[in-house]
Order: C-alpha cells, then sequence, then structure tokens
C-alpha cells in the first residue's frame, strides 16, 4: 500500500509534464486530463487514508524510502516520504480542494487561449504542495516549498499581457524569497547542530540542543512561514496576488501555499516545544496578522481583497494556535481544514459572481444578486456563516477552540490573546457580513462596463456551481464531525501531542462571549450597509479607514525602510563602481592608448625610414659591442 | 700591396651602398646599391681570408653569393609585380603598411 505514497505526487506532476510538453493536441482534452489526474491522486489519498484507519494509532506514521537523492559522507538527502496523521490530513486536504478547483477551473477558463497551460500549472501547484507535505526531511521539504513559491509565481502572473498582474507575481515571488532565505538557513542551523535534517534525527536530538539554537532555528522556521503564510511582517504579496484568476485564489488560500507556513510550524513542533522564545514569537506574530488582516479586510471594496485580508487573518489564527505549542497545534490544523473548506467555497463564490457581472470586482458596483444567482447565494452564504462562527458551522467549532486555547495560555498573556482573538471574531463577522450585504443584498448598483453594456448577472455553468455546492457542504458539516468526541483531536494527538490548559474561562463562557462578539459585528455591519442605501463612490472615511484601504500603508512603510536605503545603497555603491573603481581602470587605459599613440607615429610606412631605423640598430650594436671590447 | 687597403676599399664601396639606400628613392638603383653592400662585406671577408690566413671568411662570401643570387631573384620579382600595378618604381609610393 505504501508504494502510493510517492504516487501522490507523481500524478498532478505527470499531469504537469503531459500538458506543458504536449503541446497543442492536448488543448482539446488537456483540462479534464489535469482533473482527472488531481481526482486520481485524491483517489490514492483516500485509499491510504482508509489504510491507515485499519491501523491502530501509533502505527499510522509510515515512510516510504524512494532513493538517495544527494549521497555525500555525512551529508545524506534522500527522497524519502511520511506519511503520518498531519501529512494525511494535508494530503487529503490538497487533492481534495484541489481536486474541486480544478473541476471548477474547467468552468471558469473555458475562454481563456492558454487554458492547458492554465491547468499545467494547476497541477504542479498540487505536486509541489504535496511533495511538501510528505517529505521526510527538510531538503525534500525545501524542494515543495521552492516548487509551492515557482507554482504561485506562474499562476498569479498567468495574465502576464497585464502589467499588474506580472508586478505582483514578481512581489509575492521576491517577498516569498525572503522566507525561504529564512527555512535555507534554518536548514544549514540543523545541520550544523544535528548533523542532519531529516526529521527523526533532528526531533530526535533536540533534547541534546542548547536552547540558544533551538531559538534561533525556530525564529529561522518562523520567518519561513511568515513568507508563505503571508503572515506580518511578509503579508504584502497577499493582497496583490489576487491579479491571478480567482481559481488561483481559491487554490492559494484554501488547500496550498499558505497553509504551508502553519504545517511548517506544526511539523516542527519538537523544535518549538523546547524554544519558548520563538514560541513567543509566533504568537506575537499570529496575533499581530490577525487583527491586521481583519482591518484591513474592512476596508477593501475589491471582493477578492476583503476575502484575501480575511485569509491572513484566518491564517493568523492559526499561527497563533500553533504558537500556543502542544494545546493548540491540533486546533489550528482542524481550523486549517474547515478553513480549507469554507475560504476555497468563497473565493469560488466571488469569481463565480464576477464571472456574471462581466469581470467586475467591486462591490459597490454589485447589489441584489441573490435573485439572479441563487446556487452562489446560497453556498456563498453557507460559507459566510461558516467564517463567522455561526453556532453549528464549522467555523464555529474551530475558531472557538483556537479562542479557548488562547485564554487557556494562562496568565497575562492567555487574557491579551483571547482577547485579541475575540476582537479578531468580532471584526470578521463585521467585513464577511459587509462583503454578503454589498455582493448580494440592497438595490442593484451595477455599473456599465467599458463597451457601455449593463452586466446581466446570471447562474454559472455547473461545473462552476458542482464544486461550490460540495464545498458549503464541507463548510457545514466539517466542524461538527471533528468535534464529536473530540475526533481530530485524537486523530492528530500522536503527532502533535496535546495538552489541556487551565483556562480561566469555562468552554462555554468561552462559547458564548465568541457568539457574542459575532453577534456584535454582524449588527454593526447591518447597521452601516444593511439599513441604508450603500454610495457608489466609496465616502472619505476616516484615517483608519484611508490607511486600511491602502492595506495599513504597508507598502509605504517596506518602501520607505527597505526600498528607498536600498536604492540609495545601491547608488552609492554604484558611484563609487563606476568613479572610483572603473575611473581607475579607464584611466590607465587612456594613459596606454595615448602613449601607444605616439608610438604609433614612428611606423611611417616608407621603406626607408625602416632602412634607416635598421642602421642606426646595427651602429648601435657595433658601437656597443666595440665598447664592451675595449673595456 | 698592403692587404689593409682592400678594407678601406670595402668600407668605402660599403658606405656607398648604405648611403644609397637611405637616400635613393627609384627600387632598381636601391636594389644595387644592397647589392654594393653585400659585396664591400664580401670584399672585407675575402681580405680578412687572406689575412688571417685561412679559408672561412671565403666561405662565408660564398655563402653570402648563394644568398644575394636568391635574394635577387625574390625582389626583382616584387619590383616587377610593383611596377605593374602602380606603375611607379619608387619605394615612397608602396606606403599602405603603415597604419
Amino acid at each position: 500500500m505504501n508504494c502510493l505514497i510517492p504516487l501522490l505526487v507523481a500524478a498532478p506532476l505527470a499531469g504537469a509534464a503531459l500538458l506543458l510538453l504536449g503541446g497543442r493536441a492536448l488543448d482539446r482534452f488537456g483540462h479534464w486530463l489535469a482533473t482527472a489526474l488531481a481526482a486520481l491522486s485524491f483517489g490514492f489519498g483516500l485509499a491510504l487514508f482508509s489504510d491507515m484507519l485499519g491501523r491502530s494509532a501509533e502505527h499510522r506514521a509510515v515512510t516510504e524510502h524512494l532513493f538517495s537523492w544527494v549521497p555525500v559522507n555525512a551529508f545524506q538527502a534522500d527522497i524519502s516520504f511520511r506519511l503520518d496523521q498531519l501529512s494525511m490530513t494535508f494530503v487529503l486536504l490538497i487533492t481534495g480542494v484541489g481536486t474541486l478547483i480544478h473541476l471548477y477551473s474547467v468552468g471558469y477558463m473555458a475562454h481563456d487561449e492558454r487554458r492547458r497551460r492554465f491547468f499545467a500549472y494547476l497541477n504542479l501547484f498540487l505536486a509541489a504542495m504535496l511533495l511538501l507535505v510528505l517529505a521526510d526531511n527538510y531538503l525534500l521539504l525545501y524542494f515543495g516549498w521552492e516548487g509551492v513559491g515557482l507554482a504561485s509565481y506562474l499562476l498569479i502572473g498567468f495574465w502576464q499581457h497585464k502589467p499588474s498582474a506580472a508586478t505582483a507575481a514578481k512581489k509575492a515571488f521576491i517577498v516569498n524569497r525572503v522566507g525561504d532565505m529564512g527555512l535555507s538557513i534554518a536548514i544549514m542551523l540543523m545541520f550544523a547542530e544535528f548533523g542532519s535534517f531529516a526529521f527523526d534525527p533532528v526531533f530526535g536530538g533536540v533534547q541534546q540542543a542548547s536552547e540558544g539554537k533551538l531559538t534561533a532555528i525556530g525564529l529561522m522556521l518562523l520567518l519561513a512561514a511568515c513568507g508563505k503564510s503571508a503572515q506580518v511582517p511578509l503579508q504584502s504579496w497577499l493582497g496583490d496576488a489576487m491579479e491571478g484568476p480567482t481559481p488561483v485564489s481559491a487554490l492559494i488560500h484554501a488547500a496550498t501555499m499558505v497553509t504551508a507556513g502553519v504545517y511548517l510550524i506544526t511539523r516542527s513542533s519538537a523544535i518549538f516545544d523546547l524554544a519558548p522564545d520563538a514560541r513567543t514569537a509566533v504568537v506575537v506574530v499570529g496575533a499581530v496578522t490577525l487583527l491586521f488582516g481583519a482591518v484591513v479586510g474592512c476596508a477593501k471594496d475589491d471582493i477578492k481583497k476583503a476575502l484575501a485580508g480575511s485569509t491572513m487573518s484566518q491564517i493568523g489564527y492559526m499561527v497563533l494556535a500553533a504558537g500556543l505549542g502542544p494545546i493548540g497545534y491540533a486546533f489550528a490544523i482542524m481550523h486549517l481544514v474547515t478553513h480549507g473548506f469554507f475560504k476555497a467555497g468563497l473565493f469560488l463564490g466571488a469569481g463565480s459572481v464576477m464571472h456574471g457581472m462581466n469581470d467586475e470586482v467591486n462591490m459597490r458596483h454589485y447589489g441584489g444578486l441573490r435573485r439572479y444567482m441563487p446556487v452562489t447565494f446560497v453556498t456563498f452564504g453557507l460559507g459566510y456563516l461558516a467564517i463567522i462562527g455561526f453556532p453549528g458551522l464549522s467555523g464555529f467549532f474551530s475558531k472557538d477552540r483556537i479562542i479557548e486555547a488562547a485564554f487557556a495560555k494562562g496568565g497575562t498573556e492567555g487574557w491579551i490573546l483571547g482577547l485579541c482573538t475575540l476582537v479578531g471574531a468580532a471584526v470578521t463577522a463585521f467585513y464577511m457580513t459587509r462583503v454578503m450585504l454589498l455582493t448580494f443584498f440592497g438595490e442593484k448598483r451595477w455599473q456599465a462596463d467599458d463597451k457601455g453594456d449593463l452586466p446581466h448577472p446570471h447562474e454559472s455553468p455547473k461545473t462552476m456551481t458542482i464544486p461550490m455546492i460540495l464545498l458549503a457542504v464541507g463548510s457545514v458539516f466539517a466542524g461538527a464531525l471533528f468535534d464529536v468526541n473530540d475526533s481530530f483531536l485524537k486523530w492528530l494527538e500522536p503527532v502533535t501531542g496535546h495538552s489541556e490548559g487551565n483556562s480561566p474561562l469555562t468552554a462555554w463562557t468561552v462559547t458564548g462571549l465568541a457568539t457574542a462578539c459575532m453577534l456584535a459585528g454582524v449588527g454593526l455591519a447591518y447597521l452601516m450597509y444593511g439599513r441604508s442605501p450603500v454610495p457608489v463612490v466609496p465616502p472619505v472615511g476616516s484615517p483608519l479607514t484611508r490607511a486600511a484601504r491602502r492595506d495599513l500603508l504597508q507598502d509605504d512603510f517596506n518602501h520607505a525602510v527597505l526600498v528607498r536605503p536600498g536604492s540609495a545603497l545601491a547608488a552609492t555603491l554604484v558611484y563609487f563602481d563606476s568613479r572610483g573603481l572603473d575611473g581607475f581602470v579607464n584611466g590607465l587605459a587612456a594613459v596606454i592608448g595615448g602613449l601607444s599613440s605616439r608610438l604609433r607615429r614612428v611606423q611611417t610606412g616608407f621603406v626607408r625610414s625602416y632602412a634607416l631605423s635598421m642602421f642606426g640598430g646595427t651602429l648601435v650594436l657595433v658601437a656597443s659591442t666595440l665598447l664592451m671590447r675595449s673595456m | 700591396m698592403n692587404p689593409v687597403n682592400y678594407l678601406y676599399l670595402s668600407a668605402l664601396l660599403f658606405t656607398i651602398g648604405a648611403a644609397g639606400v637611405l637616400i635613393r628613392r627609384n627600387a632598381i638603383v636601391l636594389f644595387m646599391c644592397v647589392e654594393l653592400m653585400l659585396n664591400a662585406s664580401n670584399l672585407a671577408l675575402v681580405t680578412f681570408s687572406r689575412l688571417h690566413g685561412t679559408l672561412d671568411g671565403q666561405i662565408i662570401a660564398f655563402f653570402t653569393m648563394v644568398v644575394a643570387a636568391a635574394e635577387v631573384v625574390v625582389g626583382l620579382a616584387i619590383i616587377v609585380s610593383i611596377f605593374r600595378t602602380r606603375h611607379s618604381a619608387s619605394v615612397d609610393d608602396s606606403n599602405l603598411m603603415k597604419l
């Protein structure tokens, strides 16, 4: 059965290779081939899952060694896979949600002439992400990590004819490079400390390592996670990444890419458990991002950017939970899975709305769409209820557990973190209600497009609505399924461990508080956007709103703190290079050139002048010979 | 007769030849001056041979004659072909090699 593990990665990888190399011959059915291969990978995942369930909890983790990749003395890099409960969860999420997004893209990209290439990249994305979560050592994980970066670059910039898309792709790639650097440094530190970067030797050796080293490794891993998961301070690429086609956004935000950071932290739990300072940093990053993303999400009028802010905030919840240590790991992953369902559903819904509205993204130009797109409305609505944590839906269970865990951290920190998560829950409810009201309720604010045509909203084709329906089903029931008897917790416990914190509040109090916050957010949004007509032109707003519209000045900050000093430094270096070094070299060349052109005049081309110089030379020779003899 | 006088003659002939090479423009005259210089050195070599009572100088003179003969063949051919193309035997006209 274990032989299926490499095939999980191989199926989408083969799809990518076939579609990229196959040429136009595959144009007609390439998208179905890619979807079938993604589904095949999901099938393998299900088979392995049922096989895994058949074993007892201690024997569920398996490793499959494929071959030695770089065997050099002490440096042993293997292509080997580890399938345990954690990677199994990711495999099912990635392939399952990935397959649905493939199916959706068949409809969404139907009119794009480069559709085959798009599906090749989607398959590549899945393959890279699967490699990332299945790797048995950090180097192979890094390989998948870079593959994810490459695929995201290709997909965000898929509409490369738009300069904004090309720039966004470059931005995502470069910001991610900063994080990747953290991961590569972490791997080097591990190799220096443990003599290996495979999971078992590293996790087995942490007891002997000094806390300082572990903290350094942890912080570098956190930097890596910040890059991929769009956490403060490396969050700036996520909003611009909305330039990609909507299915890509769904894939990046739900199944792949941004979840990689949470996976990395959870996978490295053994390191973080012994490095409390690094864990504190993780928690701070998570809490800051949680509020940052939520505030940004409130101000955006672009439906996809509002959802992007929301993703940032939800990933912030997961990172925070992962930073809490054994009391939070399982809930981080649980929220990740439920988020995978409802965020994919929300993005696909947003894509469906755009599909019907001539690719309009400004929510102020929507309104009243619920009558025209009933399926989209219902599925988006269920995703909405799930994300705000409406009691009984999946987001309710997973988010509630994270809030509990934050309080359970104990002490002042526990209170601060708990309040952050509660405020986050309220703000989440506010901005999601805003999205919902602006898009599906109120009066029509439709605007004519460039050609002067008013949009004719219509329900999307079956290939698009079926994935949305399935994801909506997941958004509704996944949480309850995981929460019954703590089944998800027990499932992950052998990998991540679990300990109960001592919360100052009872579970029911936390639930009540969270629900109250949620209702407050919804109510405020209804007062602001549901009762009075929404202006088509956005009002000026408070300074905070204006800052939030500019992503809380993240780009201005990066520009002032990094870009400008960087270019000033580069300009200084260029000055020294061109004036100093180049000046010296050019001066030397000029002196030699000048001398040479003087000397050149000796060559007159007249035979007799050469004869004269020969005579002169002979005379000198003879004279010197005579002189020597006489001495 | 004192053989040293032959050396004076040789030096005189050589100087005339050298001056001719440097002063004259006509390639043929120049050529003849070169021959004059070669023969002046031949004379000197033969004289030395006589003075020292060895044959070395005479043998080297033979070599010089062979070289001179070969030089005449190649040199005349070049002069003739330059004259045909440029209608001039002046060496100053053939100055295309300068930069």
